[in-house]
Order: C-alpha cells, then sequence, then structure tokens
C-alpha cells in the first residue's frame, strides 16, 4: 500500500499537500504532529471515509476508490474517533458486525467460533452479554478492537485509540496494537498525540507538519531532538529507555 | 416477552366474536367490519412501531419516529392533494400519492437534520415536530380555501371504525414491507452506528438510509390512508422494548411489532367500551395511554440515576422532555 501526491482542500486551503509515503506491510506505523497537521485527514483518505481531491492510494496494486467496498472491508478497517456508539448492543453481538462484509445475514458456525477467539484475545469474555453503552471508555475500546479482529483484515487504521483514555487503559491499548501487529500479522496505522507512544511502540514514524510529511522514518531516525523541535516548535529533550528512544518536551 | 404478547393477541382474537357477536348476532359482521377491523389494528400496531424503529436506528436518535420526522403530516398532505386533483380518486390512487408525499417528506427532514449536525439530541425531534407542522399548516389551508376540511379530516385524526371489507385492504401492505425490514435488519443495525461504521463493514451508508426510511414512509403512508393519523406508537413502543431488549433490530423487531399491536389493540378495545355503544377514536386513547406510559419512562429514566430532566415548556413538552432524556443517556 502507498500514497503519491496525496491534496485535500477545504475551502481552498490545502489541509493536505503533496503527501506520499509507503506503507510497509507487518508493521506499526504512528502518524504524529500538530494539531491540523492533517494526519488524521491522511488517515481517513487511506480508508476511503473521505475523498480525496488528487493524489493516488494505491492498495494492492489498485486504486482504493476502484475497490468494491465489501471487498475492501475484508482487507482494511478503520475506527474512528466518532465511534461514540450510544447503540444498545451487546458486546457479543458489535463484535458479531465484524463479520458482516464476509456473511452478511447468514452468521455461520465458522463466523461464530472467529468472533469467540476476537473475544476471548481480547479479555471481553465477562462482558460479552453487557450492552456497550454501560461499559467504561477502555471497555468498549477493546470491544471495537475485537470487532475489527473478527473482521479479520491485513490492514488496521486506528485514529488516535489512546483518546480518553486513562494511563493505564492507553498503555494497554498502545499493547493490543503491537500485539495485532506480532501475534496477528496486521499491519497497523495510528495517529497518536503521544509522541513516547508512538517511540515505545512502532515501528516507524510519520510526523506531518502543515499538511505536509515533515520526515517518515524509523522510530530511531524520527526521535531526534533537532527533528522534533523543528516539527512541534518547543524544546526536546530524547533519553534512552529500555533501549528505545523516549522524548522529554517543556 | 414475545410470547406473552402473542398468546394475548391469541386471546382477544378469540373474545372479539363472542364480544360482539352477542350485540350483533350475526356472523356476516363478524366477516364485514369485525374481522377487518382486527387486522387493521394489527397491521397498524405493528406497522407503525416497526417504521418508528427503523426511523429511530437510522436517525441515530431515540426520538425519532413518523409523528416526530413529519412522516405522517406529508402522508396527510399527499392525500389533500389526491383530494383536490382526483376527486374521484381510489383508495389505491390516494395512496400512491400518500406514498409519494411520505417518502418525499421524510427524506427532505433526514436530509435536513443531516446536514446541520445538531449538537443537542433535543433539536432533532423539535426540528421534526416543526417541520411536521408546517406541512400541516400548508394542509389546513389548501383543505379550508377548497372546503375539504371534513373531508380531510376522516384523516386527520385516526380511527378504526370506517374499516371495513373493500375499503382497508392497503393495510396488508404493511405485511411484506414489515419482512422487508426484517431482512435488511442489521443493514440498518449497522447504518445507525454512524456513517464511518458502516463504510467500515463495507455498507453502502446512504443506499440503506434512503431505502429504510423509504420503507418507513411507506408503511405509514398506507396505515394513514386507511386509518389516519396515530401518533406516539412509533415512538413509544419502540423504545420500550428497547429498554428491555436492547436494539439489535434482528432480535427486537418481532418484539416491538407484536407490542405495537398488542398496544393498539388494547386501545382500540378501551376506545370502545369507554362509551359504548359509542367509540373513541383510536388516536384519543393512544394519546392519553401513551403520554401516561411516555411519563412513566422519563421518570424510569431518573430513578435510575441519569441527568435531570428539565421540561420546557408545554408546546414542545413532547421533544423537549424527549431530547433532554436522550441527553442523560448520553452521558453513560
Amino acid at each position: 500500500m502507498f500514497v503519491k501526491e496525496l491534496t485535500k482542500k477545504y475551502d481552498g486551503k490545502a489541509v493536505v499537500d503533496g503527501v506520499s509515503f509507503d506503507i510497509p506491510k507487518r508493521s506499526v506505523i504512528s502518524m504524529i504532529g500538530p494539531n491540523g497537521a492533517g494526519k488524521s485527514t491522511v488517515l481517513n483518505i487511506l480508508s476511503r471515509l473521505i475523498a480525496r481531491d488528487s493524489g493516488l492510494v494505491d492498495f494492492e496494486g489498485q486504486d482504493i476508490s476502484h475497490w468494491k467496498s465489501k471487498e475492501l472491508a475484508k482487507r482494511l478497517a478503520i475506527l474512528t474517533q466518532s465511534n461514540n456508539i450510544q447503540m444498545k448492543l451487546t458486546v457479543q453481538e458489535l463484535v458479531t458486525f465484524g463479520r458482516f462484509p464476509y456473511s452478511g445475514n447468514h452468521v455461520t458456525g465458522e463466523d461464530m467460533a472467529i468472533v469467540e477467539r476476537a473475544i476471548q484475545y481480547m479479555e471481553l469474555a465477562p462482558f460479552r452479554d453487557r450492552f456497550i453503552d454501560e461499559l467504561s471508555g477502555g471497555q468498549r475500546q477493546r470491544a471495537l478492537i475485537a470487532m475489527v479482529i473478527a473482521q479479520d483484515t491485513e490492514y488496521v487504521l486506528l485514529d488516535e485509540p489512546t483518546n480518553n483514555l486513562d494511563i493505564y487503559h492507553a498503555t494497554n491499548m498502545m499493547k493490543i496494537v503491537r500485539r495485532l501487529c506480532d501475534d496477528l500479522g496486521k499491519t497497523v496505522i495510528l495517529v497518536l498525540h503521544e509522541i513516547n507512544y508512538a517511540a515505545f511502540y512502532s515501528d516507524y514514524i510519520c510526523a506531518f507538519v502543515d499538511g505536509r510529511v515533515a520526515r517518515f522514518g524509523t522510530v530511531r531516525e524520527v526521535m531526534n531532538k533537532e527533528v522534533l523541535s523543528k516539527i512541534y516548535n518547543v524544546d526536546f529533550e530524547i533519553l534512552e529507555i529500555e533501549g528505545k528512544p523516549l522524548s522529554i518536551y517543556y | 416477552m414475545a410470547s406473552v404478547c402473542s398468546l394475548f393477541v391469541g386471546v382477544i382474537d378469540l373474545d372479539l366474536p363472542s364480544l360482539f357477536d352477542g350485540d350483533m348476532e350475526q356472523l356476516k359482521i363478524l366477516v364485514v367490519s369485525r374481522l377487518p377491523r382486527l387486522l387493521a389494528i394489527l397491521c397498524t400496531g405493528v406497522g407503525m412501531s416497526v417504521a418508528g424503529l427503523i426511523m429511530q436506528q437510522l436517525c441515530m436518535n431515540k426520538f425519532v419516529s413518523p409523528t416526530t420526522g413529519a412522516t405522517i403530516s406529508s402522508a396527510q398532505f399527499g392525500i389533500l392533494l389526491a383530494l383536490l386533483f382526483m376527486p374521484n380518486s381510489t383508495l389505491w390512487g390516494r395512496a400512491l400519492f400518500a406514498f409519494a408525499t411520505a417518502t418525499l417528506g421524510t427524506w427532505i427532514f433526514v436530509w435536513f437534520i443531516q446536514r446541520i449536525t445538531f449538537k443537542d439530541v433535543v433539536m432533532v425531534p423539535l426540528v421534526g415536530i416543526m417541520f411536521g407542522n408546517v406541512i400541516g399548516g400548508i394542509t389546513n389551508y389548501l383543505a379550508y380555501k377548497y372546503e375539504m376540511t371534513q373531508a380531510l379530516s376522516t384523516w386527520l385524526v385516526g380511527h378504526f371504525s370506517l374499516v371495513l371489507r373493500g375499503r382497508y385492504e392497503l393495510v396488508y401492505l404493511v405485511a411484506p414491507l414489515v419482512i422487508l425490514a426484517f431482512l435488511f435488519a442489521n443493514h440498518f443495525n449497522i447504518v445507525g452506528m454512524g456513517k464511518d461504521f458502516s463504510k467500515n463493514l463495507g455498507v453502502h451508508y446512504n443506499l440503506v438510509l434512503f431505502m429504510g426510511l423509504t420503507i418507513a414512509a411507506l408503511i405509514t403512508a398506507s396505515i394513514v390512508v386507511v386509518v389516519g393519523s396515530i401518533s406516539y406508537i412509533g415512538l413509544i413502543v419502540p423504545n420500550v422494548v428497547a429498554m428491555f431488549k436492547g436494539d439489535k433490530i434482528r432480535g427486537t423487531l418481532v418484539d416491538t411489532a407484536l407490542f405495537g399491536a398488542l398496544f393498539v389493540l388494547v386501545c382500540d378495545m378501551l376506545g370502545r367500551v369507554v362509551i359504548a355503544p359509542y367509540e373513541l377514536p383510536i388516536e384519543l386513547i393512544v394519546g392519553i395511554l401513551g403520554s401516561l406510559l411516555f411519563v412513566g419512562l422519563l421518570f424510569y429514566r431518573l430513578k435510575h440515576g441519569r441527568r435531570a430532566i428539565r421540561l420546557k415548556g408545554p408546546t414542545f413538552g413532547c421533544g423537549a422532555g424527549v431530547s433532554d432524556l436522550e441527553g442523560g443517556a448520553d452521558e453513560c
């Protein structure tokens, strides 16, 4: 999967301006950058949730807009922040919807087995019959991830999955993201605000400034005092913890 | 709950002949009037509550219904147009007009609320009520101008007393439409969870949205043409059922349909018994019972520790109360 010269304008102002990069398979790629740098917009274009003005999103050799939506739903999943579901669905029912692109209305035994595995994997078994609007934020987020696991896609796109979660739940969420890649072999692309989560849990970082890619590279390449200072316009120090670069900003 | 419902429906079904044959003593009446009436009641109850359920899911708002979504008033407008332009129109002719306007009215309403994304859930049913009143106003004006008020009044207040063999069969349309709704239940559920959510699962959001709305509008229109306007059912019944059974349409559609049928059946019996041998229009009974249930619903939510409900003046009593309730539910 790669994007080339991606552009998106709102009211004549380019929010995404000539963005190009390749997405390495089986890795975790974090998109970081200041507010309004266009990272969420790029994620939404990658997942065909919003249309681009120009440029190319290539997905397995074909432009993403030429994919049939049902076929694409078997290969690429996205969770946005707008998933504040108020519906009274049980966890089990929600996760079963992940099988919808495959089976539609006729859920097979195989589907149920996959749903069951997803629920077990996310440790949601005790909550399976609870309504999602009664769950805590962290549990609800896990239920949505379980649905994505049941959807069994190669690519998983997450828009600020740690948003509104406390440190404990946010860290757990990042560990889950890592496992999605390491255990299940998925390519995970996510938008993050917390740089250190990006540094600790991802393979690559894509830093955005003003709708452009300021830097795309391995964690070590981007987690650099000068690079980060330029992106965020604040002073940075880089520390080494457990062999990984972490940042302090002030 | 479903079994109890169906049992009740069965019991009343059995009761009807013995209750009324005593007065009339004629099988003919049973076939010409009682049976059609019973079937019309069942179709109305099932249809209105299912239409309400679909609209609530698709609009992501618990307080949208054929009444608060301008569907009923649009259907009435269609009937008036039919009366004006084709004075000799048959039931089917009027139905076609009602289908067209009800569908169009609902579409416009939903297009409008999607355009202006309201932060406040209060606004959606309020806008619907206002929009419905505007259409109702035009209808009344036209009716007054062309001296059709009397003819129109039949469709303004819902009642079953004119349901006789030969002029009610249209309500049967409800059956295939409800089955269609059941087939697409999962689609409606997914669309009800938002545009991004449905796109992620490869469901065509706009297509399903407008198809669902059309089904709801057609159900409503076919009932309005035969019976007249019956409010509240589409609002109350799906909410009560969802409180116990959740929002998975596949699981609740049958319960909603049965409970709706039972509700209308009970209301109709009350209407006929209270001032026998005359009868009260069903709309009146449903209105009284419905608002009581609705207040009960509000208090139930209050008791369960949700945000306080402020009632905002009597004009929009229903809409305002409703929205605050939903606002309260948001927080959990």
